[in-house]
Parts: C-alpha cells; structure tokens; sequence
C-alpha cells in the first residue's frame, strides 16, 4: 500500500527566504508524524504545500495517491486541514460552520447532520451547537476546528500548532481525539512547540531553516544523545554553571527550573572532574549524575550545529 | 447551475449579512439620504437667487420695477443696500449674487424718455450667473414693454404685440423642464452603482484579512462558485435598493414611471452584476480591506463623471466621449432615463442593454480568473 503522504524534495520560497528547502516526508494510515522546529522554520508552509493552498517551486506531494499540484482538489477531499490562526466563520455558529464545510464538500444534508452530532460528541461541542464561533474559548475553538476539519472523513489530517495557546487539560483532550483518528487509519501531521507533544508522535521530524535535519521515533532521537547528558542539582546556582561550564568537555548547560542539563562529549571525564570543581568553588552538590537525554536536549543540540551531524 | 455547493455558499452568505445589522441598516438607509439630498442638491434649476438693491430713487416708478423682480420666483430681495460700498460688500461676502442699482434721477429719467439701472452678477458660479443674468434680462424686457404700452394707451394708442412669425414649442418627455425628472434616475443608477460596488469591494478579501480564505481554499469550491455565491446574495440586496430608490423618486420626486417595471428591474440586475463584479473584482486583486475600498473609489469617480450624470455627454471633447462608452453606468443611465421618462420598450434600448450585459461578463470572468486556490 503506497504511503497517505508522500513528499519529494520540496522548494518553496518567498521573494527572499527559502521557507522549505528539499523536504521529502512519507507518512502511512494510522500514523502521527510531528513537525518540530523553532518558528520560521517552514512548518507551517511545509503545511500549506501538502494541502495545495501554496504552489512549490519545485519537488512533489502526493495525498493518497494524487497529485497535490496537478489533482488538487482530488488530493484535498482527502484531507482535514486545521490551520494556525482560526480560520473558521467567527459570525457563524457551532452547527453552522460545520455545516457550511460539510456541505461545500459535497456532503448531503442527513449525512451531514448525523456527522455534526456525531464530531460534537465526539470533541465535546455537544451543547454548543448554538453559539457564534467567536464566542468560544481557544480550546473550544480549535475543537470545532478539528471537528470541521474531520466532517468528510479524511484519510490525511493536517494540524498547524492546534494547541497552542490551549490550557494543559484542554491539550490533553485535543491528543485523546487524535489517537481516536489514528486508530481508525488516519494519517496525522502535526507541527507543535510542545515537546511533551512530539513525544506522543510515532515520528518526529525536526526542521530548521527550511530543511528537515533529522527524523524519528522519539526513541530514536533521544538515543542520539544517549550519555550524553549530566544532571546537576547545586547551590549556589549562577557559581555552579559557571563551574560547569568551565568544564572542557561539557559543551552546554541549560537550566530546567531547578537543575541544570549538562550535554557533554564524553560522561566520564566531566563526572570525575566536577565534583571535586564544584566543591572547591563553595557550591554544595545535591545530585549529579547521568540521565537519559530528553527531547528537548536533542533539539537544542541540533540547533547548536545547524548542519545536523 | 445551483449545485449545493454553490447553495451553502450563499446561504452561508446570507446568515453572515444578516448578523451584521450595521451594515445592513447602512445598506438600506443611505440609498434613502443620498436620494433625497442629491435629489434636492443635484438641480439646475436657479430659483430665489439672493439680491441686494441700492435704490438711490424710491419714488413710484422705481418700486413698480422692483415689484417686477419680485415677482418671478428668480429672486428674492434679500438686502436694501444704503450704499454703492454695502451692496459691492454683500456681493463680495457671498449674502447676495447680483446687485441691482437704481440711480437717483430713475424716476426722472424715465418720465422723460429712457432710464438706465445697473445689474451686477456674481459670475463665480456660471450656472447661477447665466440663468439669472436671462432672467434679469427678460424681466427688464418685460417691465419696459409693459411701461412702453402703459404710455401709448395713455395717448389713446392701442399697441399689438403680436410678432409676424410665432414659435410654438412643445417638450416632450419633461413638459415643465424639471431638473428633478431628469436627475433624479441619474441619481438613482449612481447610488446603485457606488453602493453595490463598494459592497462586494471587501467580500473576498475580508476572507483572506480574517484567515477564513485558508480554510475555504481546501475545500472543493471552484472559483466560479465563490464569485456567483458572493455574488448573489448582494444583487438581492441592491435590487431591494433600487425598489426602494425608484420608489421614492417616483412618490417623492414625482419622477414618471412610464416604461415596464419589469422590464428596469431585470436591466438593474444585469447592471448590479458589473457593478458588484466591479467590486468583487477589486476585492480578488487587493490586499486589505482598506485597498480593495481605495481601488473601487478611484473607478467611481471617472464613471459618474463620464456617464452623462452631471455634464451632457454631448459638451465633452471627442476623446472624453470615447472614454464614456468605456463607463457601465454611461449605459444604464441612458436605458433608465429613456425607461423612465420616456416610457420606451426593449427595442429602442437593445443596445445599451447589450453593453451593459457584455459589460457583466467580462468583469466577472475577469474576478473569476483573476481568483486563485492559492495563498500567496
């Protein structure tokens, strides 16, 4: 079976940024993909090249089989397209909206009333059939986007960021429908800020400057890092970074609310060496230690050698 | 043609007019302002010119010459002058626009053959000065014949002023000559023209300024559709508008409906379809709201003042009339005003109605074309 989603060395640029620059992508039924990458990275045009709202400049996309560019509105019965900023019917209700986009899509009017009920169900909108667009919170309103987006029973489901700005519970409800979608044969993309986020992904791809640099389960990218990473709990905190630091083999230090990640190049040295450092420098040592990398320390990696090797 | 696409469109359409009630209460009441001020303000007819008189005389026979001023409803004497300095000062600040000196020996000199008074014309604005510098000059005319025959029959002669050769005139169409009947379908066809393009000017590009183009394009609308879904909605809005402007210029303006009503309702919607096209047209080149607004605007004014709504047609310079074939509402204005007015059929305006119809064609392709799926 060929992939839901194939792409083949995309271009897109703008007057004088190149957004996407060569991305290939192969996403099947039943899986999430997570795009992540600092903004201005071309998630979001790498997004709007697979749907056919933006033309590339070079480089294919199949949806299902058809051609983005040449069959798009073949292509785009076959996806759900939630995009960044809200873009349904602010002045329209709840119902309406998903009305109007079932029926444009060429649903008939019992199916789309039984399929309203059912996606109002399903995203917990039940009740708010009524309500103008615009008068629902973030959260709702990116669940009636999904909503909207799901009322033709697309095989391919495009996510622009769908949670940002959402509150945490809300968040957690928006990824409990989506692995409801995958289960049914759904392939996801998803671009989001969120870590915790690209971690529920099957894959991850990371992107920056337009390019793809590496792909993955998350398992897989962590162990990219694997010893790689020192945990450092120590007070007095500003005198124990710059302790760390110091340190030749550490090459960075963050700081996650209390503790600090060291990434080193080698463990061993920097775990010999910095606790006898610290303690000379005054500061009292709480834990340090190896841990197993996080997301987060893997992206921040990449984008301190953009080049990604 | 009106497939369910298409449907939901203008439905969708439709429910969005509807919960905006400034607009809508807009739409519907400054037809009505703008009829009823252009249909006052947009006259040539010079009634009550403002005069001030320096009446150095007073005797009987100066005021039996004011009396004949008086009495046509060209003017009003709004100023006694005390002297040469106030009436030339009345003139200048814009109280009066012509002045009329009598001179002292006014009474004297005509009891002894011939007496001259001075009319002075504020010639700033030509229509007024033209029109009253005809009327002072008829109304002098007639007060002399009149004095001229009060002597004669004085002598015991009767005087006969029939002139050998007579002119009998007949005006057709607008017996009494009121500018109204004339202005008032103008008036109504530029309403109707800068409204309805002004309407659709944001239709699409509001879309793409609220962020709802994205989510529009992924459907599997065609272009056609949006244009005819925005489209339609508005021509059963300005076809309300222009019931409701015909009506007031037929009730209030007194202004003849003398062809078929059916017949001005079916021309007005291929006229609204180049006029909403218009702005549907700008609305699929511009960026904001503002431009698309900005870029309608600029089209308005060349086409009212090329239509033949203030200035005949027939007056411009050749290369002027040549551009004025190239405005819709030079069109419409000649088929509404004939329709009206003159009360003709389908024949004698086949014409016009072709071009307008051509006219809707081409700029609707043109917005449907120029409309792409796409975000940059």
């Amino acid at each position: 079976m060929p992939p839901l989603i194939e792409a083949l060395t995309l271009h897109k640029s703008f007057s004088h940024t190149r957004a996407v620059a060569g991305v290939s992508l192969r996403v099947d039924g039943g899986e999430a993909y997570g795009l992540v990458g600092p903004d201005g990275a071309g998630k979001t045009t790498l997004l709007r090249l697979l749907v056919g709202a933006l033309d590339a400049d070079s480089g294919t996309a199949q949806i299902n089989g058809y051609d983005v560019a040449r069959q798009t509105e073949l292509a785009r019965q076959h996806i759900g397209y939630l995009a960044q900023r809200f873009s349904l019917y602010g002045d329209l209700t709840v119902l309406e909206n998903l009305r109007f986009f079932g029926e444009v899509r060429g649903l008939g009017e019992a199916r789309v009333k039984a399929r309203a009920e059912e996606l109002l169900r399903f995203v917990g909108l039940a009740g708010f059939e009524s309500r103008r667009a615009d008068a629902l919170s973030g959260g709702m309103k990116q669940k009636l986007g999904l909503a909207c987006a799901l009322i033709h029973e697309p095989k391919v489901l495009l996510l622009d960021e769908p949670t940002t700005g959402v509150d945490p519970v809300t968040r957690q409800d928006f990824w409990q429908l989506l692995i409801r979608v995958l289960a049914q044969g759904t392939a996801v993309v998803v671009s989001t800020p969120y870590m915790d986020e690209a971690a529920r992904c099957n894959r991850i791809g990371f992107m920056h400057s337009g390019r793809l640099l590496v792909e993955g389960t998350p398992r897989e990218l962590a162990a990219m890092l694997n010893g790689r990473v020192l945990e450092l709990i120590a007070q007095p905190k500003d005198r124990a970074r710059r302790v760390a630091q110091a340190d030749p083999a550490v090459e960075d230090v963050l700081t996650f609310g209390d503790r600090f990640h060291l990434r080193v190049a080698e463990p061993a040295g920097p775990l010999a060496r910095l606790p006898a450092a610290l303690a000379e420098a005054g500061v009292t040592v709480t834990r340090l230690r190896a841990i197993p990398p996080s997301l987060e320390d893997v992206f921040i990696s990449l984008l301190a050698q953009p080049d990604g090797k | 043609m009106l497939n369910t696409r298409l449907l939901s469109l203008i439905r969708k359409e439709f429910i969005q007019i509807s919960r905006d009630p400034r607009t809508l209460v807009l739409v519907i009441v400054i037809p009505v302002m703008q009829l009823f001020l252009l249909g006052y303000a947009a006259t040539h007819d010079v009634r009550n010119v403002p005069l001030a008189v320096f009446n150095q005389d007073r005797g009987p026979e100066a005021r039996a010459l004011l009396d004949a001023y008086r009495a046509a409803d060209y003017f009003r004497l709004a100023f006694d002058a005390g002297s040469e300095a106030e009436l030339r000062r009345l003139i200048g600040e814009g109280r009066a626009r012509v002045g009329l000196i009598i001179p002292p020996d006014y009474g004297t000199q005509l009891q002894r053959g011939a007496a001259q008074v001075a009319f002075i014309l504020d010639g700033s604005d030509p229509t007024v000065a033209s029109t009253a510098l005809a009327a002072a000059q008829l109304i002098g005319q007639a007060h002399g014949t009149q004095i001229l025959a009060e002597r004669l029959a004085a002598r015991g002669v009767a005087l006969s002023l029939t002139p050998p050769v007579e002119v009998r005139t007949q005006v057709w169409y607008n017996p009494d000559l009121e500018a109204a009947h004339f202005m008032v379908p103008g008036v109504i066809g530029m309403i109707l023209y800068a409204l309805t393009s002004l309407l659709t000017a944001t239709a699409i590009v509001r879309e793409r300024e609220r962020g709802t183009i994205e989510q529009l394009i992924v459907t599997p609308i065609r272009p056609w559709e949006l244009i005819v879904g925005k489209m339609l909605p508005y021509v059963s809005l300005a076809l309300f508008n222009t019931v409701e402007v015909l009506a007031i210029g037929a009730w209030w303006f007194g202004v003849p409906v003398r062809g078929d009503l059916w017949l001005i309702l079916g021309i007005s919607v291929i006229f609204l379809m180049t006029s909403l096209g218009i702005g549907l047209f700008a609305s699929t080149v511009a960026h904001t709201q503002q431009e698309a607004m900005l870029t309608v605007w600029m089209t308005l004014l060349p086409s009212i003042f090329l239509s033949g709504f203030f200035f005949p047609l027939e007056a411009m310079p050749q290369v002027l009339q040549w551009l004025s074939y190239a405005m819709p509402l030079r069109y419409y204005l000649s088929i509404i005003r004939s329709l009206l007015l003159k009360g003709v059929g389908f024949a004698e305006i086949q014409g016009d109605v072709l071009a307008l119809t051509v006219f809707g064609l081409v700029i609707m392709t043109a917005a449907v074309v120029r409309f792409r799926k796409r975000l940059d």
